[in-house]
């Protein structure tokens, strides 16, 4: 029978709108307003999870983003369900089913929890250590290591819902909306600032707006009745711009930040479709104002980890915000003043307290005297030694303190329990200062780091800059804005404020016990079980700086990036290393600060939209004709065309014998395409090829090999002189970009002098290459008046001419080594000038091909392809290609290096060509290549870069790189294979034409 | 993510531009006269220095314009923009 601990209506919940949800396959009922642990405390369940590795059963701790245990699956099904979400975050809508974690059969049955009884020989690094020997085992132990590791499961199948990403830029940026977000966010705004507020809860007001006690007022009103009108005041504000459920993830530099904004989460399933689930929000801010507040700290004590120890702030916020009570029976546990707030708040409510253990000694404190008058009894000067209750907290017992607080004295008093509120003081938020590069330095007369440098223009308010109190951060926030954003006014100068808190503490970062420190569970990383031994175990095995500690514990490193416990264990390090906090640091806080789903990171860039691609004017023709595509770059080229079911090699094969037969037509456009213009053009192109230009005619094509400084091969490709100042250059379709890129780099930082300018041309021109003995009839009756005879029209020329009123630009260059064409028009009249073609050239059966017969067909020439026969190691003179390198010319780019020592050594690897002893044997590319199999290790002395079957040769052809191959015609040489070793012979890597007959033919 | 003031555009997203390595190295007039040594030094050697480094930027995305900026490496401040040719206007 669960009980209903609902106590007080609270503003903040609509108890007319009844939300039913599943935990654990059971039905809850909660209210509209409720996160799912509000709605579990109010049905008396605390247990909800179980910790990592000792399967330790876990409650509800806090009552926010913190939240180390409470972490939950939800969603049943497979493309929905999300792990580790945390239930102090969840709002609850009719239909949420949520369940636990790490836990097998059951939260309440959980075999795991065997751990719990090992955890004497599971200590830290225990993994480490066990896990080494005998290495060959380890295949074996990582199967039940990865079993047993992981926190929930991950969904199976796509998710179906959007996400998207928005950019921001504002003024000023406010991260937090507690009390000093709001007052900041008022004062920008009013002063004319487009100001962006950001909250991660539903609500405004932080801590402060559910705070109606006598002890903290605003102009004699409550501080929450005072900061709750503030708040309706800028609701109104046009200049600003409030954002809730929206948690910043990430501050970098140049106040560029990250945040994830929540849109549906809160919504019944069946209200969410077709609605943006998550919006990443990438800001710009002038101005960021970081209001993060801070964190409630646990106290470490043995067994501190029970159902039903919550931080004292959080089961204070449950029954003030939530109108919950988290027991029936509730002690509190302090070592400064918050503790009393809780208790002033619970007993207001009609809740009972047991009692409040402090650690200090008599303290001079309204708030105590407020307790004391309320009756409840109150231990001064003791600790919490032990807990007890195995799936609930039901008991603690207490000793009292030493003197020096090392140690405890006298007698154990038990006292019965069902929840027990801890608090050791607060911890300013300082993650996202951190990680905008901020630095910090350490208070020492309350233990806490604070904002001390910032590296851009932003600054801290309120208590994530270490003012706790309700006067502190009064009387700061009107001059710390002032100053930051110029202002003569804030409007909040003369507030009048009334505190009771008393600021003194008394800091034990490991409270001491009436046990050895190797008998105790005192847990500082709840989520990961590190417990003040393993902390010590570290340093004793001689870890000492703190990121070493974190790793070798896994302290902090859970999804909760240890929020509660971190400064506890820097505490712990440094009370045994004798260093001082401050110079121990902290470790390093990085985004995001809550975990953000996949989805929220890649937003609208799924499927089709992962990455643009590129289509030529005339790739619907080659979809309606059945092409494959591969993409080459973010183009999309023709690759084969197959006909009726045929397989690549057979499409492959029937296009390259038709090219050589009788014509082929191949889709270029994807070439790039540089147009050069200016007096110095000629000049340019001889400092940037290796070969010479000044002397190139007018209307003449000339191919070009670029290399990079280094002296290798870089780029090439067909480049055509149009006018006296005026070329107009091809690159590899891959290397458009980076060619034009290196070009401009020279242009303007090595020559400026030279007057020359580049444009990429690329998507202006579809470019239509006809190939083959029949292509000069095909090109005639496309276009008859162009006069083709070879007087007119040679080889490597080009001619302006119009196809009816098109104008249209024909090269008569080839990449085959047949006769061929390559007509370039105007991008638009792309598909109809190529289906023109196809028309002209049925009779003669032209046959489309792709990119794999393009390749096949310059192999049998023995053409190379930079990037596929190079890969940044080849000069050109490795390539065999020394006819191309001008001696004569003074300098050119890459020149020198063909120069060096290294570049001029004879056994380099160098481009051959490869005929296998069985013809129809045809070598994998990137097979390596051996001579010599008896010596060991077996000298690799290359590898093969293309491989082909021929059909015009009847035989298989490969080009490949061998050291010192250019040496070793006709020599024998071994490819081994998986389960065979192919012979091959090594020879000229021109395997068709030698004397290029057919260019002319 | 940094933001750049481009000499010509203005200021951009650290996205739009690219990085060029150390600025203020010359290629050399007279190739074929250096040692390999010589040689070497200027085609591989470069500065990566923690602190304030002179850099080649460009402006891809954008004007396609190289300049060169001095920026602190270990904190991402830009102490300042100057177009190619010109002197650095700090020392």
């Amino acid at each position: 029978m669960t009980k209903n601990l609902r106590v007080k209506t609270s503003k903040f919940i609509d108890e007319t709108y009844k939300v039913s949800f599943k935990f654990n396959g059971k039905t809850y009922y909660g209210f509209k307003g409720d996160t799912l642990a509000s709605a579990l405390l109010a049905n008396d369940i605390h247990l909800v999870a179980r910790s990592f590795k000792y399967h330790r059963p876990r409650g509800i701790m806090t009552a926010g983003s913190e939240e180390p245990n409470a972490i939950v699956q939800l969603h049943k099904n497979t493309s929905r369900t999300e792990p580790n979400v945390r239930a102090t975050e969840i709002e609850i809508y009719d239909g949420l089913e949520a369940s636990s974690q790490n836990c097998w059969p059951s939260v309440n049955f959980d075999i795991g929890g065997i751990n719990n009884f090992l955890s004497p020989v599971l200590p830290a690094g225990f993994y480490y250590k066990t896990f080494m020997w005998p290495a060959s085992f380890w295949e074996k132990y990582e199967y039940f290591i990865r079993k047993s590791a992981g926190l929930g499961k991950s969904p199976s199948t796509p998710d179906p819902d959007i996400y998207e990403h928005r950019y921001i830029h504002c003024d000023v940026l406010i991260i937090g909306a507690g009390i000093s977000g709001v007052m900041a966010a008022k004062v920008a705004a009013k002063n004319g600032f487009k100001t962006l507020l950001i909250e991660e809860k539903n609500y405004l007001g932080g801590e402060t707006i559910y705070q109606d006690s006598e002890h903290f007022k605003i102009n004699n009103q409550t501080s929450g009745s005072w900061l709750d009108k503030e708040i309706n005041e800028i609701k109104k504000i046009k200049n600003l711009e409030i954002k809730t459920r929206t948690s910043v993830a990430a501050f970098h530099g140049y106040n560029f930040l990250l945040a994830r904004e929540n849109l549906t989460d809160h919504l019944p399933i069946e209200q969410r479709n077709g609605k943006t689930r998550q919006r990443l929000l990438k800001i710009r801010a002038k101005k960021v104002i970081t209001a993060t507040g801070s964190l409630e700290r646990p106290l470490i004590f043995d067994n501190n980890d029970r159902p039903g120890i919550l931080l004292s702030s959080a089961i204070n916020k449950y029954a003030s915000l939530f109108g919950v009570a988290c027991g029936e029976k509730n002690i509190l546990f302090t070592n400064n003043d918050s503790a009393y707030e809780t208790a002033a708040n619970l007993f207001k409510k009609g809740i009972s307290i047991e009692a409040i253990i402090d650690n200090r000694e008599e303290i001079d404190s309204k708030l105590i005297k407020e307790s004391e008058k309320n009756n409840i009894k109150i231990y001064k000067g003791y600790t919490i030694v032990d807990t007890y209750g195995y799936k609930r907290i039901n008991k603690i017992s207490i000793m009292q303190l030493s003197k020096d607080g090392q140690k405890v004295v006298g007698s154990k008093i038990l006292i019965p329990c069902d929840c027990l509120g801890i608090s050791g003081g607060w911890t300013p938020s300082v993650h996202l200062f951190t990680q905008s590069g901020g630095k910090l330095k350490f208070r020492d007369n309350d233990q806490v780091f604070i904002p001390n440098t910032y590296p851009s223009d932003q600054i801290s308010i309120g208590s994530c800059n270490g003012d706790f109190t309700l006067d502190e951060i009064l009387s700061n926030i009107s001059k710390t804005l002032k100053e930051f954003l110029g202002i003569n006014k804030t409007g909040y100068e003369n507030l009048e404020v009334q505190t009771s808190f008393n600021k003194s503490k008394r800091n034990i970062w490991l409270l001491p016990s009436d046990k050895i420190v190797g008998k105790t569970k005192s847990f500082v990383d709840f989520q990961n079980d590190a417990t003040a031994k393993d902390i010590k175990l570290a340093l004793r095995e001689g870890f000492r700086s703190i990121e070493h500690v974190k790793r070798y514990t896994t302290t902090g490193m859970g999804t909760d990036q240890g929020k509660l416990g971190n400064m506890h264990a820097l505490g712990i390090i440094s009370e045994i290393s004798g260093s001082k906090m401050g110079e121990l640091g902290t470790t390093t806080f990085r985004p995001p600060y809550t975990p953000l789903t996949f989805g929220t990171i890649v937003g609208r860039n799924v499927g089709e939209y992962f990455d643009v691609y590129r289509k030529t004017p005339m790739h619907d023709w080659h979809v309606k004709n059945k092409a494959k595509f591969e993409n080459v770059g973010q183009w999309k080229r023709a690759w084969y065309y197959p006909k009726n079911n045929e397989s690549m090699h057979d499409a492959v094969q029937r296009e390259s014998k038709a090219a050589r037969d009788s014509a082929g037509i191949l889709d270029a456009s994807t070439l790039g395409k540089i147009d050069i213009q200016g007096t110095d053009a000629s000049e340019f192109l001889n400092r940037v090829y290796t070969n010479a230009w000044s002397k190139l005619d007018i209307g003449k094509c000339r191919y070009g090999l670029m290399l990079n400084e280094d002296g290798m091969v870089y780029d090439d490709g067909v480049t055509t002189r149009l006018n006296e100042n005026h070329y107009i250059m091809t690159t590899t379709t891959g290397g458009a970009a980076t060619v034009l890129g290196k070009l401009e780099d020279y242009l303007q930082t090595e020559w400026p002098e030279l007057d020359v300018y580049l444009t990429s041309v690329t998507d202006h021109y579809a470019t239509i290459s006809v190939c083959g003995p029949k292509s000069k009839k095909i090109i005639s009756q496309v276009i008859p008046n162009l006069d083709l005879s070879d007087d007119n029209f040679p080889h490597m020329s080009f001619k302006d001419t119009k196809i009816n009123e098109i104008k249209c630009r024909v090269m008569r260059i080839s990449f085959t080594g047949e006769q061929s064409y390559e007509i370039n028009v105007q991008a638009n009249y792309g598909k109809s000038v190529w289906e023109k073609c196809m028309k002209a050239g049925k009779e003669f059966n032209i046959t489309p091909y792709g990119t794999e017969t393009m390749h096949l067909l310059r192999a049998e020439k023995g053409f190379i392809i930079v990037g596929q026969d190079t890969d940044a190691t080849m000069t050109p003179i490795d390539l065999q290609m020394n006819w191309i390198v001008s001696k004569k010319k003074y300098d050119f780019i890459g020149k020198r290096s063909l120069y060096r020592s290294d570049t001029m050594r004879d056994d380099r690897k160098q481009l051959v060509g490869l005929l296998t002893e069985n013809p129809d044997e045809i070598l994998e590319e990137g097979a390596q290549i051996v001579a010599n199999f008896n010596k060991s290790p077996v000298e690799m002395l290359g590898h093969v870069t293309s491989s082909y079957y021929s059909p015009n040769l009847k035989k298989s052809i490969a080009l490949g790189f061998v050291r010192g191959g250019k040496n070793m015609m006709g020599q024998k040489l071994i490819i081994p294979m998986e389960n065979k070793k192919i012979n091959v012979t090594v020879a000229d890597p021109v395997f068709l034409d030698k004397e290029n007959k057919r260019l002319n033919a | 993510m940094f933001i750049i003031h481009c000499p010509y555009c203005g200021e951009r997203e650290q996205s739009e531009f690219k990085a060029g390595g150390e600025a203020h190295i010359s290629r050399p007039k007279q190739p074929s006269e250096l040692s390999d040594d010589q040689w070497a030094e200027y085609l591989f050697m470069r500065k990566n220095i923690k602190g304030v480094q002179y850099e080649r930027w460009v402006h891809t995305h954008g004007c396609r314009k190289w300049f060169n900026i001095i920026r602190d490496t270990s904190n991402d401040q830009i102490q300042a923009v100057y177009k190619m040719g010109e002197k650095p206007p700090i020392k």
